[in-house]
């Protein structure tokens, strides 16, 4: 379990500001440029972890607990999911409403660290941030409803397991689709990427989580980045453990995958952004609903 | 005095007689106000926290004990019974009573020759001791009276500041709602006892041979009865205006634990009732999620910080009512494991809300205290400026919004494991719905997320809305804060040792309600234990050493406004509002019904006199529902009024007729 602990940590560390390297170079790509280099989040983060930074006056203690609490919860939520053939190093009965609720705690800090801001744009930010988040839960409970009714059991580890490439090609298989498919737009909403929020928008009248972090600066904003970058891997990694394959019996094949599967993902995500435009603030909780509907028409096939 | 003889039911008559003794001592002290303040909150302190101690044991005592003083007249003994359901109800009504009594020391003040003082605290011990009666009652008539007195007492503290219209008001319709579901409760326990033959509960376990139909009339009049006090929608209409007119400590005790004895008496008679059909605990789980949508919509529009916290009162009612509900379908078809989750998450659900709702009252309290107003608009920065009651209330809300590592977050947790439990084993039809309700409780846990982020962004945080908020200063009162730490500290303690609330429970209390189950069966349970404690501990260590660190070594450059996106001259008028930040979800998530009502005077003259603008947050059940049904029973009553013509030789002729009756009645009857 040690070594599982350890390869779980060093590879959500080590890889997840790359996924965010690979999305932007997608992006370039397809636009015609060259692009940044696929290390920048990192010489980005290096540069934020050496500056000094600037409070403002208004702000407690809950402003600097935010960034703390938001790289946090991607590091505890990640312990609860196997990380494709490389299994969970915890895990119990349950823990799938604890990763849910994990990810609660990390929206309160971060909400309520715009908040203390006094900021009307970050305030605009957090309430956007609240209610899209009351209509992104129920799906992914819907999509976890679905996973342990054929798996039969309540981890994640097993949900999530290497049986669930198998059952892809069983009676289960409709349902399995149309749940990936939710899980993706539930990791597109969550991650603030487009068509919900547009990561590099230039005005803070339609952002979303870009607004909320305004005030942060120097190592905070690091933090927060480096936090979402987790965050983002985490989620991916729900949506690649539909595809990924048993477990070889050799651990670093398991891990090299996996980390191709994430890297094809971020790829993947980078082409959604290059294809579509952000959709229009009165248009997400449609296409949230929408979701929510889709993962429990998932169910009901499921029992039907 | 030896500690088992007191720590037993014995002690609760000293409890008893200390409330009492103390509520007397108050009344007789008269103007004196200086005497009956302090004497009356140490009456309450003392005797509830006496209370707690001898409680404690019988919760995980098989034997129920007795106590019972004859009472000829009224034809049943005074009889008093404490077994694991009572002594579970007890211990969260004697903890809020000690902390609403040590806050009030504080948070009161009485002008030196004034009666106040003395009422104040007659009213508060009797609503103490009633609320023990009823728990303990052993016949349906102790318990409707003890229910009348504590009605009648907490109407009393409610209507504290009576010169306000709006408390006049709220009073009144709390007085209404209270005697509406008093009268099912009457029809109730008179059905039963003619069913049972004697008012005695002992006897009433001759209820569980009743057929089927009369068995759900008892059933239904229970729970609109109770329904109507714990605040289940549709009957909640008076807890929104009653919570916030009452001074603060009485809100944590109403909010807390009043209502609760209304769940007390539902389960109380569930054990005497015979095996309720499965199609009544779906509709009543059903009928708890609507309530827990309504409670937490509403709650998201309002402006009242106290009023707001009732409607999510209405939320964990509903919450509660949705376990319940669960468990019953689950006991009626057979689903042992997941009807003992869904009763032990409702169970530990009725603590934890005791816990947090008591906790956020009480700091909403001090806000309103410090800045004079109950609206969110006029607070504001608050955090900055009393950095101890506002981390206190921040703590509410985080456990109010079932956060990890807080105890919200395991009885929600035990919700969820029982409907994933009843949707995987039970048929699809019914799956689905459990699917749903498991879906919909996402859902309305989502929102508490958004009224609490709303309510402490706004009230704690940003800059200063009100000039007092901007001179509001922390009380220098220790008893204040030590009210507020003692429920956060168990908030606390709950999160990351659940194992030791559980295992209370999961006792004889499981064994009575749950008859045909191994309760000491802990392996359906996610595995609290020590190492759950240790992780969770570790965790908050690690948090808690990073953020201190940082923030005493804090790297930064300097200190300057919030960057206002280039606006040089931002204003306090600019900063969101709560309004505005409950408006996109109002827009977007909620029905049409929620969204205040607003009445605007506009000119189009050229010279326009001043415009208005008046938004209201009326409940739409009690202005759609229950004043227009109101209004249509006052019009058929006016009928009655020929009956009072105003002579006097007609009410003679009344009296006579009336005389005449009940003479031939007494001859008549055997």
């Amino acid at each position: 379990m040690f070594i599982r602990l350890l390869l779980h940590l060093l590879l959500l560390a080590g890889l997840s500001p790359l996924l965010i390297g690979v999305i932007t170079r997608t992006k370039a790509i397809i636009a015609g440029r060259r692009g940044a280099p696929l290390w920048q989040p990192y010489r980005d983060l290096g540069k934020l972890f050496r500056k000094d930074m600037v409070l403002s006056s208004t702000t407690t203690w809950v402003f600097r607990a935010g960034p703390v609490v938001g790289i946090a919860v991607p590091l505890m939520a990640a312990l609860l999911i196997p990380f494709g053939a490389i299994g969970a190093p915890f895990s119990f009965s349950g823990d799938l409403v604890l990763f849910v609720y994990l990810f609660g705690l990390a929206r309160f800090f971060t909400v309520l660290a715009a908040l203390d801001t006094g900021s009307s744009f970050e305030g605009m930010g957090a309430a956007r941030e609240a209610t899209f988040s009351c209509l992104a839960e129920p799906t992914l409970f819907v999509a976890f409803i679905v996973l342990a009714r054929i798996s039969g059991s309540f981890t994640l580890d097993t949900m999530f397991g290497t049986l669930l490439a198998n059952n892809l090609q069983t009676v289960y298989g409709v349902s399995l689709v149309l749940t990936a498919i939710c899980l993706f737009i539930i990791m597109l909403a969550e991650n603030c990427r487009i068509p919900f929020d547009d990561p590099n928008t230039h005005l803070e009248l339609t952002m979303i989580h870009e607004v909320m972090v305004l005030d942060h600066s120097g190592p905070d904003f690091g933090l927060i980045l480096y936090g979402a970058a987790m965050k983002l891997m985490v989620m991916g990694t729900l949506v690649v453990n539909f595809v990924m394959p048993p477990a070889t019996g050799h651990l670093l094949l398991d891990a090299g995958l996996y980390v191709a599967a994430l890297l094809a993902l971020a790829a993947g995500i980078g082409l959604v952004e290059s294809g579509m435009a952000r959709l229009r603030l009165i248009k997400v909780p449609q296409l949230l609903i929408g979701t929510s509907l889709l993962s429990f028409f998932a169910l009901v096939l499921l029992l039907r | 005095m030896t500690p088992t003889f007191f720590t037993n039911i014995n002690g609760l008559l000293l409890v008893l007689a200390v409330y009492l003794t103390g509520g007397l001592l108050c009344l007789i002290s008269g103007p004196r106000a200086r005497l009956a303040h302090p004497l009356g909150a140490a009456t309450a302190a003392i005797a509830s926290a006496l209370g707690f101690i001898a409680t404690l044991p019988a919760l995980s005592a098989v034997a129920p004990q007795h106590v019972a003083l004859s009472w000829p007249a009224a034809g049943v003994d005074l009889a008093l019974t404490l077994d694991p359901l009572a002594a579970f109800f007890l211990l969260p009504i004697f903890l809020l009573t000690f902390c609403g009594a040590l806050y009030a020391i504080d948070y009161l003040h009485f002008p030196d020759r004034s009666w106040r003082a003395g009422l104040h605290w007659f009213f508060y011990n009797s609503l103490g001791a009633s609320m023990t009666v009823v728990v303990l009652a052993a016949n349906g008539l102790v318990f409707l009276l003890a229910w009348e007195i504590m009605s009648l007492s907490s109407f009393f503290l409610v209507t504290h500041d009576y010169q306000e219209e709006k408390v006049r008001q709220a009073g009144w319709l709390y007085l209404v709602a209270t005697h509406i579901g008093a009268a099912f409760l009457f029809f109730l326990f008179f059905a039963a006892s003619r069913a049972a033959g004697s008012l005695d509960f002992a006897s009433f376990t001759a209820l569980r041979t009743l057929p089927a139909d009369s068995a759900l009339l008892l059933f239904f009049a229970a729970l609109i009865g109770f329904g109507a006090k714990a605040g289940l929608f549709p009957m909640h209409v008076w807890l929104p205006d009653a919570h916030p007119a009452a001074p603060s400590h009485v809100s944590a005790l109403m909010s807390g634990v009043m209502i609760k004895t209304a769940l007390y008496g539902l389960l109380r008679m569930l054990t005497f009732l015979p095996p309720i059909p499965g199609w009544i605990g779906i509709a009543v789980a059903i009928l708890g999620i609507i309530g827990a949508l309504f409670g937490i919509a509403m709650a998201a529009t309002q402006t009242d910080i106290k009023r707001s916290l009732a409607y999510s009162t209405v939320e964990n009612i509903g919450i509660i009512f949705l376990g319940f509900g669960l468990w019953l379908f689950c006991l009626a078809t057979g689903h042992e494991a997941a009807a003992f989750l869904a009763l032990i998450g409702a169970l530990l659900h009725i603590w934890n809300h005791s816990l947090f709702k008591g906790l956020l009252f009480l700091g909403a309290g001090s806000l309103v205290h410090a800045t004079g107003s109950r609206e969110l608009s006029a607070m504001g920065g608050l955090l900055r400026r009393m950095p101890l009651t506002g981390s206190l209330l921040f703590f509410g809300g985080a456990a109010i919004s079932a956060l990890p590592p807080l105890n919200g977050f395991i009885s929600e947790w035990l919700l969820y494991l029982s409907l994933f439990k009843a949707g995987q084993d039970t048929l699809a039809g019914t799956a689905v719905l459990f699917m749903l309700l498991a879906i919909l409780l996402a859902l309305v846990s989502g929102l508490v997320m958004l009224v609490m982020t709303r309510l402490l962004g706004v009230a704690l945080q940003g800059e200063p809305r009100s000039q007092a908020a901007a001179t509001a200063h922390e009380s220098s009162a220790v008893l204040l804060i030590a009210a507020m730490l003692i429920p956060a500290g168990l908030c606390l303690l709950v999160g990351i040792a659940p194992q030791l609330p559980l295992q209370l429970i999961n006792g004889p209390l499981i064994a009575m309600l749950l008859p045909n189950f191994a309760a000491a069966d802990t392996t359906l349970l996610p595995p609290f234990g020590p190492a759950w404690s240790f992780t969770m501990l570790v965790a908050l260590a690690l948090l808690a050493i990073i953020v201190t660190v940082r923030t005493v070594r804090r790297r930064a450059a300097g200190r300057i406004g919030t960057w206002g996106c280039g606006y040089l001259k931002p204003d306090t008028r600019m900063a969101y509002t709560a309004g505005s930040y409950s408006q996109f979800a109002q827009d977007t998530v909620f029905c049409s019904c929620i969204t205040p009502t607003a009445a605007s005077t506009r000119s189009a003259a050229l010279f326009p006199p001043a415009a208005q603008f008046r938004q209201e947050r009326l409940d739409p059940v009690l202005t759609r529902w229950f004043l227009p049904l109101f209004r249509k029973l006052a019009e058929q009553a006016y009928a009655f009024r020929r009956l009072q013509a105003g002579q006097l030789s007609i009410y003679v002729l009344y009296i006579f007729t009336t005389t005449i009756l009940l003479l031939g009645w007494s001859i008549m009857a055997p």
